[in-house]
């Protein structure tokens, strides 16, 4: 039995109690964080408060050989992830190749970054269309690559009147993103595309969601590109048209 | 002042008047006179003394040219010569013949306009004699013909007149045959080179006099005179009243081209920029005033200034100071001196303007074939493309461990230098390989390491480069990125020999616009879809992408190049090179989010789906050739014959001059190792012989799991021969 576990947002508390019994009871404990990380904690901390050994999945193990996978076949085992527990293709790609292998699969869900952003800035959930994910440009060449794929999401959003939200790359070399560096790479885009005048498009930036100290901030894109966000975290926002509630929560929540 | 000092001020005056400059290169088979020509030249101009001129070789400066009795490096030297009361600037490659530094020759054809073809009268035209001109044709470089070592025919083959006269005959007909042969539309454009009109002239470099026509018609000295003071061993006579330099300068000055008259032409073979832009004008004349369009043609090192970049300047002015952009970077390096070569010396100049030949430091990001220009992004010029590639390796190791980051430090800085090596690293054992033309090139720069660069190193013996090539169609296969997000489809075949030529000789290439690249390789064979979906051409093997309208195919394609360039740099089979690979990309689906498609994904996705598509496509082993000509006496034939059939030897042509015997062979690089002593004692001593590169040939199926075995094993790779289903994850 392999049961997924999302651990939640930022610290070894966030966890829920179904999910803590679980761990407990667990024969094996894993636990991966290259696709996402609580930054409130580590692994160290989480052994300690779950009183369990972890072992740290790297992306081979989970991608290339999840030999670890055939001891569900006899016991119970957990997969530990941050936010909710198959937000990333990756986990939902591990769970087919579990039931592939005959194992039956579960989940316990834990709280998750898709909603704690409609929570922390009062934009509307239900107004968010499609995600993206700004990567960090890679170089082939002496030529440096940047993706449009957000900036095109962000445009057909827009179309529909429809919010973004954009997760930012975190990579085991250049490390966490920060929105500085997303603003600066939506801009660069922006100035050779030229399709939606992205500088002066109000946008929202937050940081830390979950932890105790979450900055929730509102501006301008170009500006917000220069304001201070602290440790990360970070993930950003480009609102559509607001709703008058929408608008009147950024002026409360985030400092319109 | 010193005689360079003032010949220095000379040459700065007249840099600027492109009418009097005259840019040339001295070019032959090996041995046949180049050197000792220069020096006559040189001599005309005052640069060296007349009783030393054939005898000082002021162009082989380094000990080891010395040595050896032959030019290794190109050499450049500015001098001034006056011509029927004129002065005019010569800027003079000197050129070396033997085939494995082809590469400086090639290199040195992009810089000048016009070439002296040097042929000695006894041996004719030799294969190295096609080569060089079949390059100065491609790069339309103008040729006139030197007929040296006329001495010879006289006092060694002891012809007599009539025989003489037949022979220099015949072997301007030959020469003439081979450029029409190899560029008509110049050949009927006045490219022909002709004795009545002076664009021939015969002579002795060693014994310093020449006759043309022209020459012959003004001073009254002709063929019979010629013939009778050689037979009398009267050179110095003949010295007085047919210099060379003076014939030469009649040939070089009237019938070569100005940069002016020069530019207007060559822009259009080296350069596939628009001419109608401002940069094309300016280039087609030579503009001093337009943007710095400067082509590295040699990078050498200065024991005090560092790097040299030496090349010609197609449009602007160079001045110290300049901020400049090598093309394909994007910061900007400083001049720091402009400068003239004159043989070993390099003379300080402010200034250099358009349609000169430059030495210039301070160009960081400078390597030869490089584009430099005050424009970041400017068309580049085409690159220089060398008839030959490297076939030969050894490796490399530092004697001293404590060496070794010097060594690779070096390594680099000798393959910048010298672009017809290829430096790879084992990434299995770590070792250095230094590939080039033959052993001689490799023992050179092996030597050069240790006395110019202070490195003691150990090399192995030579070993063969062999290519890895596909025999039929496969694929296409699937593969899939690590994170299983991802999917290639890929199929691969042989890419038609014609089209492999066109991409070897450089007549297609990236950098000319896409219309014209399509419809050159439409007009080879190719289909158009094809030919419309080329994304890449990698040494001689092409990616086609064939899908249509895939969502984020087109910022994932830099990294599917990629994926298809390592696989080229290294097949599957042994890690060799491609060469004649049509990949094509028929299909991708790729994830939504960027995130899950970076390099570390889409790299190793291509990679596998190409390795495993080639290896079920009959994946097999090319071998180099040489041609090997070789002229023996009658009575040492047989053993001569016999070295080549030993060899995997092919004998295509036999024929008969005089007592000798002249024999046209080929055979497999792999075999040749040691041929030099071993032809020496089967004919003792008696026969005289020169190689070719002749391409690459499909390994015998006898020999190839031994020596795919083999460099398994030498690359510490598993010996186990790999198959399709390693590179295709379930
Ligand atoms: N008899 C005779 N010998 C000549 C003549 N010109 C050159 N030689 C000799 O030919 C040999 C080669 O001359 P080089 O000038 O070094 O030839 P090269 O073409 O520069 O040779 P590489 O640069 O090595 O290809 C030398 O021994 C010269 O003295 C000539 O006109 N007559
Ligand atoms: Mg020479």
């Amino acid at each position: 039995m392999l049961t997924f576990i999302g651990i939640g947002l930022y610290d070894e508390k966030d966890i829920s109690i179904k999910g803590l019994e679980a761990v407990r009871a667990a024969d094996r404990v894993y636990i991966e964080f290259y696709t996402s990380t609580l930054s409130g904690t580590s692994i160290e901390k989480l052994q300690t408060f779950y009183g369990r050994r972890i072992n740290l999945l790297t992306r081979e193990d989970i991608e290339q050989n999840p030999d670890w996978l055939n001891y569900a076949k006899t016991e119970n085992i957990v997969m530990l992830t941050g936010g909710d527990a198959m937000v990333s293709t990756t986990h939902i790609d591990l769970r087919l190749r579990a039931i592939d292998l005959g194992i039956e699969t579960t989940i316990i869900h834990g709280p998750s970054i898709i909603s704690a952003v409609p929570g922390l800035t009062g934009l509307q959930n239900y107004r968010f269309g499609k995600s993206a994910s700004i990567p960090y440009p890679y170089t082939s060449k002496g030529k440096t690559i940047i993706s449009h794929t957000p900036y095109d999401i962000i445009t057909s959003n827009l179309h529909t009147d429809m919010h973004t939200l954009i997760f930012l790359d975190i990579d085991p070399v250049k490390g966490y993103m920060t929105i500085r560096q997303a603003c600066e790479l939506l801009l660069t885009v922006d100035s050779l595309r030229k399709e939606i005048d992205l500088k002066g498009r109000l946008a929202v930036g937050v940081a830390r969601a979950g932890s105790p100290d979450p900055v929730v901030k509102a501006l301008p894109l170009n500006k917000l590109m220069d304001f201070d966000f602290g440790a990360p975290l970070h993930i950003l926002v480009v609102p559509a048209q607001l709703h008058f509630m929408e608008a009147e929560a950024l002026v409360k929540l985030a400092e319109a | 002042m010193g005689r360079r000092k003032k010949m220095v001020e000379r040459v700065t005056v007249l840099m600027n008047e492109p009418e009097m400059i005259r840019n040339i290169g001295i070019v032959a088979h090996i041995d046949h006179g180049k050197t000792t020509l220069t020096d006559n030249i040189l001599a005309g101009a005052g640069m060296i003394s007349k009783e030393l001129a054939g005898r000082q070789l002021f162009t082989d400066s380094d000990e080891e040219e010395q040595e050896r009795g032959i030019t290794i490096d190109s050499a450049c030297v500015s001098m001034v010569h006056e011509y029927q009361d004129k002065e005019y600037l010569i800027n003079l490659i000197d050129t070396p013949g033997h085939v494995d530094f082809g590469g400086d020759v090639t290199r040195a054809m992009r810089a000048v306009d016009g070439a002296v073809i040097v042929i000695d009268a006894v041996e004719g035209t030799m294969p190295q004699t096609e080569t060089v001109l079949r390059q100065a044709l491609k790069e339309h470089v103008k040729p006139v013909l030197f007929i040296n070592k006329v001495d010879r025919l006289v006092n060694e083959l002891q012809v007599d007149l009539q025989e003489m006269q037949n022979r220099l005959g015949k072997l301007i007909d030959h020469v003439n045959k081979l450029i029409k042969g190899m560029n008509e539309e110049k050949y009927k454009a006045g490219w022909r080179v002709d004795a009545s009109n002076g664009t021939v002239a015969f002579g002795s470099a060693l014994y310093n006099w020449a006759i043309s026509v022209p020459f012959i018609e003004k001073s009254g000295v002709g063929f019979k005179e010629v013939y009778d003071f050689c037979h009398k061993e009267d050179m110095k006579s003949l010295a007085e009243n047919c210099p060379l330099h003076e014939v030469m300068n009649d040939m070089i000055i009237r019938f070569l081209p100005s940069p002016i008259d020069a530019q207007k032409d060559r822009v259009n073979v080296i350069w596939h920029g628009d001419k109608t832009s401002k940069t094309g004008k300016d280039m087609m004349e030579a503009n001093p005033d337009g943007e710095l369009a400067f082509m590295v043609t040699d990078i050498s090192m200065d024991p005090h200034a560092g790097e040299v970049s030496t090349g010609r300047l197609f449009s602007g002015s160079i001045k110290r100071g300049m901020e400049i952009y090598v093309s394909g970077t994007t910061n900007t390096n400083r001049v720091q001196q402009v400068g003239v070569f004159m043989g070993p010396e390099r003379l300080e100049v402010e200034t250099i303007p358009a349609g000169n030949i430059a030495a210039v430091t301070g160009i960081r990001d400078a390597y030869v074939g490089a584009t430099v220009s005050t424009i970041m992004d400017m068309i580049p010029f085409e690159s220089i493309k060398h008839a030959s590639e490297p076939v030969v390796t050894v490796a490399v190791e530092a004697k001293h461990m404590k060496d070794l980051p010097k060594l690779v430090e070096v390594l680099r800085q000798v393959a910048k230098e010298d672009n017809t090596l290829k430096i790879t690293i084992n990434e299995e054992t770590g070792e250095h390989l230094l590939s080039g033309m033959g052993e001689l090139h490799l023992e050179i720069i092996g030597h050069r390491i240790e006395r110019d660069k202070g490195v003691e190193i150990t090399t192995s013996a030579p070993l063969v480069v062999y290519r890895e090539t596909v025999q039929k169609h496969a694929g296409p296969t699937e593969g899939k990125s690590p994170n299983r997000h991802n999917r290639f489809y890929i199929d691969v075949e042989p890419l038609d020999n014609e089209i492999v030529d066109l991409i070897k000789s450089g007549e297609v290439s990236m950098r000319m616009p896409e219309l014209e690249r399509r419809n050159k390789f439409m007009e080879n064979g190719m289909a158009k879809d094809e030919a419309k979906g080329i994304t890449q051409i990698y040494e001689s093997n092409i990616i086609i992408n064939m899908t249509k309208g895939i969502q984020y195919l087109n910022e994932t394609m830099e990294l599917i190049i990629d994926g298809f360039e390592e696989v080229m740099k290294a097949g599957p089979l042994t890690r060799e090179p491609c060469q004649g690979i049509k990949v094509r990309l028929v299909d991708a689906k790729l994830h939504e989010d960027a995130i899950h498609r970076g390099p570390a994904q889409v790299i190793p996705a291509v990679r596998s789906a190409i390795h495993a598509a080639m290896l079920m496509a009959d994946d097999t082993l090319l071998e180099p050739y040489q041609k090997v000509f070789i002229q023996v006496p009658q009575n040492n034939m047989g053993g001569a014959t016999s070295e080549i059939q030993g060899r995997r030897g092919v004998i295509s042509d036999m024929s008969q001059e005089g007592d000798m015997t002249i024999i046209e062979s080929k055979a497999p690089v792999a075999e040749l190792f040691g041929f030099a002593g071993d032809i020496r004692s089967a004919t003792e001593g008696r026969a005289m012989w020169s190689t070719e590169f002749a391409g690459f040939e499909t390994l015998p199926n006898s020999l190839l799991k031994e020596i795919v075995t083999q460099i398994r094993q030498r690359k510490g790779l598993k010996l186990e021969i790999p198959k399709p289903s390693d590179f295709i994850s379930q």
